[in-house]
């Protein structure tokens, strides 16, 4: 079979990347409300899994996987590929696998199951991407230019306006459960790549990863269920408004200060989920080859690859936007920094333009900083046990995310 | 039957934080964090890496590291070896050839007319260094050997031999400097 699909795929990255940068330009020349709405929605599409998604999780099997792996190893990382002279920090190695993976053959193995061995790739892929349309990286937009500021929730108002969603393709209100219903999909994919290729030990990685996933899907819930109860709500971008709350004027009320089990719980399960290393049972090196994916190659194998990035990107976006704040800047509101509690007037003036910026920069800063620190993890911890997962998913942190939901209720109730 | 003597090694309890793992999962966190920002250091000289980018960072070879052979030369620039064959008698892999010719001066007897060493034979044993009697040919000009893309190149003659010849503290034909000790 001729790479045709490989090579659509490559030219739908290289268009949407097109498209990001035109639409930043776009954005600058502040066209965007004049815009049909169709037309912002397929450049928020285009900005956010082109010019975010993408990006963070091509760039991550560079930076990530063999950069990062080589720093704490005490070694260098690829250096050797260079453009004009220049090594530009590995980023020609990137590249050329890119290239390499598409000029690859595309071995379909004998006895496979066709249709579902070439959609099982795109199984995988899409539900991790799809995911991202309800992350807010930024709170909406305030249509008269300049919102209003109060002391109490939600802090922000827009008086003679109305709010433009520009920073999340959906404001689902149930945007969460949506998340979690994207994420569950992913196993599907796993397990039919797995079943689909005609090899035990791919079917042998599919049944685990199907195992490892459904049952820390489990977790990945009840881990959370503390911090419905608290904020009482579904939409991501109003969680990430309560989390402007400040204690005492002074410590914000992030998810990682009112539920710090809840964080690591979720933390734990999100590396488990994404199937990374110490949790990497299902791809399994040692024991069954690459797992699910043993019988892909090609460009077909760099999308599962990259669909892994892709749903690290998204349990870390998650993370940021559960525990970490999201698009919050401790004490920076609309019209500036407001310490010790909002006043009247901002102890440091900003426009809106600049609060903005400073909001998306801080969520992209967010989500870059827990992937690192989840790559940190990858690079330390030796892998566990197929059985030692189990009997964690299930006899540990099960019954800890029940019993934080237990606590959470009670003292919510009390309170 | 004598009695077995058994002793028995108490093992060190694990400590609470230790079975839960929280202590020691930081505590490898910390060992790679470690190594991780160490090694981000803008300073080279800082960072822990051992790695040496060879061809682009030449690297230094140990002072005793038997390199390029070289011949050394006289005050006047002429060649100091004396052709007494001592070095391609002791040669065991035969890769010294030296054809001997009457000099000019008097107070020389002889000197190499053609000095070859076949870097293809050589063995970097050193014992034409330790064989020769007036300090004339060396192994410390610390140039390794490159590679060759044709076998003539491999015949190192006797000026490219000079040219990485320095002049010996050793004094030329004449009494033998008794060592220090």
């Amino acid at each position: 079979m001729p790479n045709w699909l490989a090579i659509i795929l490559f030219l739908l990255v290289v268009l949407g990347a097109a498209t990001g940068v035109i639409s930043g330009a776009v954005w600058s020349a502040g066209f965007l409300p004049a815009m049909p709405g169709w037309l912002i929605i397929l450049l928020k599409i285009g900005i956010i899994v082109f010019g975010f998604v993408m990006l963070v999780a091509s760039l991550m099997t560079l930076v990530g996987d063999r950069k990062q792996s080589a720093k704490i190893q005490n070694r260098i990382g690829p250096n050797r590929a260079t453009f004009f002279g220049q090594s530009l920090g590995g980023l020609p190695h990137f590249i050329a696998d890119g290239i390499k993976m598409l000029f690859k053959e595309d071995i379909v193995p004998n006895g496979a199951h066709r249709t579902f061995h070439m959609v099982a790739p795109a199984l995988i892929f899409i539900p991790a991407l799809l995911g991202f349309s309800v992350i807010p990286f930024m709170d909406e937009y305030c249509s008269t230019g300049a919102p209003m500021v109060t002391p109490n929730y939600p802090f922000e108002l827009c008086p003679n306006g109305e709010w433009l969603n520009y920073f999340q393709v959906i404001d689902l209100n149930s945007g969460m459960l949506f998340a979690f219903a994207i994420a569950s999909i992913e196993v599907y994919g796993a397990t039919i790549a797995g079943w689909a290729a005609n090899n035990k030990y791919s079917l042998l990685g599919g049944m685990r990863s199907a195992a490892q996933m459904i049952s820390y899907e489990v977790s990945l819930g009840l881990s959370l269920a503390g911090l419905l109860l608290i904020w009482g709500t579904l939409d991501l971008n109003e969680m990430v408004r309560l989390q402007g709350k400040l204690f005492a004027g002074w410590i914000p009320l992030w998810g990682i200060v009112i539920q710090p089990v809840a964080f690591f719980l979720f933390f734990l399960v999100g590396m488990a989920e994404t199937k990374r290393p110490p949790f990497d049972q299902p791809e399994g090196e040692s024991e069954i080859v690459a797992g699910y994916f043993t019988e892909y190659s090609s460009m077909k194998f760099a999308v599962i690859q990259l669909a892994e990035y892709v749903a690290t990107v998204f349990l870390a976006t998650l993370t940021a936007v559960f525990f970490l704040g999201g698009w919050q800047v401790p004490f920076l509101f609309a019209d500036g920094f407001h310490f010790g509690g909002i006043g009247a007037q901002p102890d440091i003036a900003l426009p809106y333009a600049v609060v903005i910026a400073m909001r998306i920069v801080a969520m992209l800063f967010k989500v870059l900083v827990v992937v690192w620190l989840q790559f940190m993890m990858r690079w330390t911890y030796p892998s566990f046990r197929y059985d030692q997962v189990m009997t964690m998913g299930w006899k540990i942190v099960l019954p800890l995310s029940l019993a934080n939901f237990f606590v959470t209720a009670f003292i919510v109730l009390i309170i | 039957m004598g009695e077995v003597n058994v002793k028995t090694l108490k093992q060190k309890d694990r400590t609470f934080w230790e079975q839960t793992y929280v202590t020691e999962f930081i505590k490898g966190l910390g060992v790679t964090m470690k190594h991780f920002f160490t090694n981000l250091s803008p300073n080279k000289e800082d960072r822990d890496t051992r790695t040496v980018e060879y061809p682009d960072e030449p690297r230094d070879y140990p002072d005793r590291y038997r390199g390029r052979h070289r011949l050394m030369v006289r005050d006047d620039g002429q060649v100091r070896c004396v052709a007494c064959m001592c070095c391609s008698t002791i040669c065991p892999a035969d890769c010294i050839h030296i054809e001997a010719a009457e000099h000019d001066d008097p107070s020389i007897e002889k000197y190499p007319e053609t000095f070859v060493i076949d870097q293809l034979r050589c063995i970097a044993c050193g014992m034409c260094v330790e064989a020769c009697p007036c300090d004339a040919i060396r192994m410390d000009s610390g140039v390794h050997v490159s590679a060759f893309e044709d076998r003539e190149e491999s015949f190192h003659d006797r000026e490219t031999l000079m040219d990485l010849g320095g002049q010996s503290m050793a004094e030329q034909g004449g009494d033998h400097i008794p060592s220090p000790n």
